[in-house]
This record gives C-alpha cells, sequence and structure tokens, in this order.
C-alpha cells in the first residue's frame, strides 16, 4: 500500500516534469506540423542560462532568495524569446510548406548545430544551481520525504497546462489559432495572418521549451547531451497524446510517468523499456494518438 | 548471369579497391572497413526512402545484426565469420517479418516515430541488461573463415577484402532490385500510394518485403561493425546512430546505387579529420552541411554527377 502510494506521487512529480517539456512541442507541432526535433535544444539552452545565472546569483549572494526565483524565469523566458526569433525568422520561415519528414530532418540539423553551440558558450563542464531545490526544504506526506520543490513542479505545470486550454479554449487569438490548426488555407483565406501566428506560436513554444529547462536545472546537473537525452522522451508523451493536443500531453504525460515510476518501484530493470513500450502500444492500437484526429486518405 | 555496364564498373572498383587495401595504411584500411559496414546500414534507410519512408530507427537492425554476432561468438562458441553474419541477418529478418506487420500501417511521420520507437525499445533493455555488459556492451570474439584463423595482423586486411567483396555484390543486387518490378513499385508508392492500389498491387506487401530486406542489409552491416571494431554496445540503438545514417542517406542521395557507398566513406574521412582539428564542432558542421543539402542538393551528392541539379535550376 505504501509503495503504490510512492508510485502515485512519484509518478504525479515525474509526469508534470514531461508536461513541461512536452507542452512546447505540442503546441509547435499542433499549428505548425513541425516535429521539432531542436525542442531538446531548447530545453537545455534554458537549463544552461538558469544554471549559470542562478548559481552566480547564490554564490555571489546577490541579493534575496526570492528574486532568485524570479531570475531563474525571466532568464528562461529572455532566452527562449531571443532563440526562438532567431531561428523562427533566420531559418524555418524559408522552409514552409516542406514535407512533413522534412522538417524533422531540418530541426534535427538544427538539434545538431545548437549542441555545438552550446558547448562553445557554455563548455562541456556541468553546472550546478542547487540553491533553489535545496532552499525550499521538504514536507512528509503521509510519511513520505517529498521535496516542496517538485511539489512546486506539479503545480506549476497544472497552471500551466490549465493557461494553455484556456487561451486556446477561451480567447479570440485562441480561437484563430484553432483554425489554423483545423484547416490552414481556410483560416488564411479567411484573412488570418498565418506567418504572424507562426512566428507567435514557434516562439511561444521555444519559451515553453526554455522555461522547461530553467525549471529543471536546480534538480540535476546540468551537462552537454541532456536535450538529446529528453527529446525521444517528450516525442513519446507527444505521440501518445497525439500530436498538436494540450490535453493529449497532459494524458500522455500522466501515462508515461505512472508507468515509469511503477517500473522505478517494481521492476527498475525495465525502465525505459516501458516509457517506449507504451508509446508503441498507443501507436499500434491508436497511431494518430488518444486524441489525435484521424486524417481522411488523398488522392 | 549477365551483368549490365553499371554492375562492371561497381565490380571494377570493388576489384582495384580490394588491391589498394594491400598498399594502403592501415588505419585507412581500418576506416574504410567501418564506412562500408555503416554504407550497407545506409542501404537499407535508402531503400525504404526510395519508398517515401523515412526510418529514425534502422540502428535497431544494426545493432540487432552487432549483438547478434557478439552474442553468437560469446555464448555459443561460434568463431566463423560467414555462419556469424548468417545469424545476424536471421535475427533481423525475424525481428523485421514480425515488426513489419506493425510498421507497414504507418506512413510519413508515424513511421519515423515508430521506428524510433522500437530502436529506443531495444536500447532501453540493452542499457539494463547487466548480462550483456549494460551500457558498456561487450568484446567481440576474434573471427574464422572456413577453419581458417588469421594471424593476428593479418585480419583487418583480410576483413577488408571479405566485405569489399560483400559490399560489391550487395551493390549489383540492390541496383538489380531497384529496377525489378518490385523496385519500381517502391518508387511508385512513394509518388501516390492509392493509384498503386486501384493498379491492383498491394502497397504493404511491396513494402513490407522492403521492410525486411532493408532490415537484412542493415543486419549485415550490424554484423561486420561488430567483427571489425571487435567490440559492441548499447549506442548502436540509440537514435543519434540512426539519425546518423538518415544523415549519410541524405547526403548521397537515393538516384543510384553507389551513393550511399560514397557518401560513407566521405562522412567517415571528413569526420577523422574534423574530430582531429575541430572536436566540439563536428556537429555543427554536420548540422550546416545537412541544411544546407536540404536546401541546394536536395537529391544528395550523386545529383552532381548526373547534372540533374543544374538542369532543375535551368
Amino acid at each position: 500500500m505504501m509503495s503504490l502510494f510512492a508510485v502515485l506521487i512519484d509518478g504525479t512529480i515525474y509526469a508534470s516534469w514531461l508536461f513541461l517539456v512536452a507542452a512546447g512541442l505540442t503546441v509547435i507541432y499542433g499549428v505548425m506540423r513541425i516535429l521539432n526535433m531542436a525542442h531538446g535544444s531548447f530545453y537545455a539552452i534554458g537549463a544552461y542560462t538558469a544554471a549559470s545565472l542562478v548559481g552566480w546569483y547564490f554564490n555571489n549572494g546577490i541579493g534575496p532568495v526570492w528574486a532568485g526565483y524570479l531570475l531563474m524565469l525571466g532568464c528562461a523566458l529572455v532566452a527562449g524569446l531571443i532563440v526562438g526569433l532567431i531561428i523562427e525568422r533566420g531559418l524555418l520561415r524559408f522552409m514552409y510548406g516542406r514535407d512533413e519528414v522534412l522538417m524533422v530532418i531540418i530541426t534535427y540539423a538544427l538539434l545538431l548545430v545548437l549542441e555545438d553551440t552550446m558547448k562553445m558558450i557554455w563548455g562541456v563542464n556541468p553546472y550546478f544551481a542547487y540553491q533553489p531545490y535545496a532552499e525550499m526544504g521538504r514536507s512528509a506526506l503521509a510519511g513520505l520525504k517529498v521535496s516542496n520543490y517538485d511539489l512546486m513542479l506539479v503545480g506549476v505545470s497544472a497552471v500551466l497546462g490549465l493557461g494553455l486550454w484556456l487561451w486556446l479554449e477561451r480567447t479570440h487569438q485562441g480561437k484563430v489559432l484553432r483554425a489554423v490548426i483545423h484547416d490552414r488555407e481556410v483560416a488564411m483565406a479567411m484573412g488570418v495572418n498565418v506567418r504572424r501566428m507562426f512566428t507567435l506560436v514557434f516562439v511561444l513554444g521555444t519559451m515553453l521549451g526554455t522555461l522547461a529547462g530553467a525549471l529543471t536545472a536546480p534538480a540535476i546537473s546540468v551537462v552537454p547531451g541532456m536535450g538529446v537525452e529528453i527529446i525521444v522522451l517528450a516525442f513519446a508523451v507527444v505521440v501518445i497524446g497525439g500530436m498538436g493536443s494540450i490535453e493529449g500531453a497532459a494524458v500522455g504525460a500522466l501515462l508515461v510517468g505512472l508507468s515509469r515510476a511503477a517500473a522505478v518501484h517494481y521492476a527498475p530493470e525495465f525502465e525505459l523499456f516501458v516509457i517506449y513500450g507504451v508509446m508503441a502500444l498507443v501507436l499500434a492500437v491508436r497511431p494518430q494518438g488518444l486524441f489525435g484526429r484521424v486524417l481522411a486518405r488523398k488522392i | 548471369m549477365r551483368l549490365s555496364k553499371t554492375e562492371l564498373i561497381l565490380l571494377g572498383v570493388a576489384v582495384l579497391l580490394a588491391a589498394g587495401g594491400f598498399i594502403a595504411p592501415q588505419w585507412l584500411v581500418f576506416l574504410l572497413t567501418m564506412a562500408l559496414a555503416k554504407a550497407m546500414v545506409v542501404q537499407g534507410v535508402v531503400m525504404q526512402m526510395r519508398a517515401g519512408l523515412v526510418t529514425f530507427g534502422q540502428g535497431l537492425f544494426f545493432c540487432v545484426g552487432g549483438y547478434a554476432v557478439g552474442m553468437s561468438g560469446h555464448f555459443l562458441d561460434i568463431t566463423d565469420l560467414a555462419v556469424l553474419l548468417l545469424i545476424g541477418v536471421g535475427a533481423a529478418v525475424l525481428l523485421a517479418m514480425l515488426l513489419g506487420l506493425l510498421m507497414t500501417r504507418y506512413r510519413e511521420i508515424f513511421f519515423a516515430m515508430l521506428s524510433l520507437a522500437f530502436s529506443m525499445i531495444l536500447y532501453g533493455v540493452l542499457v539494463k541488461s547487466s548480462a550483456l555488459g549494460s551500457t558498456d556492451g561487450f568484446n567481440v570474439k576474434a573471427w574464422t573463415l572456413f577453419g581458417w584463423t588469421p594471424a593476428s595482423g593479418q585480419a583487418p586486411l583480410a576483413l577488408f577484402v571479405i566485405i569489399v567483396a560483400c559490399s560489391a555484390l550487395l551493390a549489383v543486387l540492390l541496383h538489380r532490385y531497384s529496377r525489378s518490378s518490385a523496385g519500381m513499385m517502391c518508387e511508385a508508392i512513394r509518388e501516390n500510394e492509392v493509384r498503386v492500389e486501384y493498379l491492383g498491387q498491394s502497397p504493404r506487401w511491396v513494402l513490407y518485403m522492403n521492410y525486411v530486406a532493408a532490415a537484412a542489409v542493415s543486419a549485415l552491416g550490424g554484423g561486420f561493425m561488430a567483427l571489425s571494431a571487435g567490440h559492441i554496445d548499447p549506442e548502436m540503438a540509440y537514435w543519434i546512430t540512426s539519425g546518423e545514417f538518415v544523415f549519410i542517406a541524405l547526403l548521397g542521395g537515393t538516384a543510384h546505387v553507389a551513393a550511399p557507398f560514397i557518401a560513407a566513406i566521405l562522412f567517415a574521412v571528413v569526420r577523422t579529420y574534423a574530430i582531429e582539428l575541430v572536436p566540439h564542432s563536428w556537429q555543427m558542421i554536420l548540422g550546416f552541411t545537412l541544411l544546407a543539402i536540404i536546401v541546394f542538393l536536395p537529391k544528395g551528392l550523386w545529383s552532381l554527377f548526373t547534372g540533374q541539379a543544374r538542369r532543375a535550376k535551368a
């Protein structure tokens, strides 16, 4: 009974982290039909920016603790804004209209370039910014010691997911965006500036990616290659939920998070197997994912 | 068997390459052996690309081929090269026959994702199996051939001659396959699958056979890789490895059977120098090259030879 509770707690924490990582990916795919392999690099850029700045802030005792958290989030958002704008304006806008699979390869090239750019900027040594994690302390949940930072992550993830959902479903801009998702050409004919929507969404997706990285940074050591590891995991979550669906990403994250937590507790050797096993299983039964739309075959 | 002009040229180049192995320095022989092994895997990627499918998981069969060879040597004490390679190919064919039933239902991005998922499953299993050395992998035993044991200095050169011979044979076979009705059908499916169905053909069956054949070819490359490097690890199934194969396939293009071989050799040579000169910029060079190819040479380096690139612009 105890371990079942532990699985639930671990699973939820892991799932909320997964959702943070996958949200940007699914938003970008939904609107732009780009399965963005470089999303892992955005995550890593966010983590590096936060780790280097936050580490410097706390080590030199610059200011109060709460400002450190603001700095962590702020610098990640700024980094995402800059990187997203450069990539969308400088490269991707010349590539629109190409085959979806080709876009995967293009963003794969982008991932390779960004990986080495990060090595040039931050070097190859690990960065640590454990202070925001340690400052929050731990609390006991029915006899289990859980880090408050992890619990906060669950909250942030829920708020972010709800916010995205409300934005898409309840605002005018969200409505326009859904029109683009549903049928790009008709939306264009109705006077929607699809190009501007693309820029907006890509930058938003990038910022979600860097934010996820920044929020993860205090809990890990930031090392080269962390973005490459994460991207397939994020793919799994997005594919399970149905590419382009926010609710899908949330359900996918919960599914992967809980099954991984169960594997870690009961059969640790199956940890990785379970994640991709769930992905393959869902694809086998529902290729379009749990929340995806079925597309008719066209001649 | 009557040989066409292309096939004669392929065989001629192979003889020259094998002869060159006797005078080339040892590092070059080793580098070329590895490049040819990789080129075989790339052939598998290209076979599917011709049918319009991009796989981000060909590392799966590369890894299966390699591990089948390594494990047969380790656990069954088989050292004969021919038997080992056959086991490797056989294992991959069995797996592909099973996975193919599922894979052939998917196209485009879903095919890419599902192939990626399967290779990552294997990676996940291998990383956690301590009997197979987990992330470190294990060493492959020295090979023999029909009772002949190569002397310690001879093995790399002998393996090089064998892999050149196999590559030449494979090139001729694949060249014929691409011109056979099944091979032509693959290209038709890429252009328009529904119309192929209207013609009374089964795209799924064609793609299934193509998938299995591609797996066999890639597993052969994996087996050779295990024998020449003398070591295997789960990294072979990691998605970055598969991405490298896609890169080489795009570099060469799908127009000719020789393109993947040339691209793989070029890739290996450039990488050797790039890693020495600019160790932390290798991936960046790869990335920019890939973008340049997609924008300027969508049919790969091979189109430089045929003038297709110039004609397309005119």
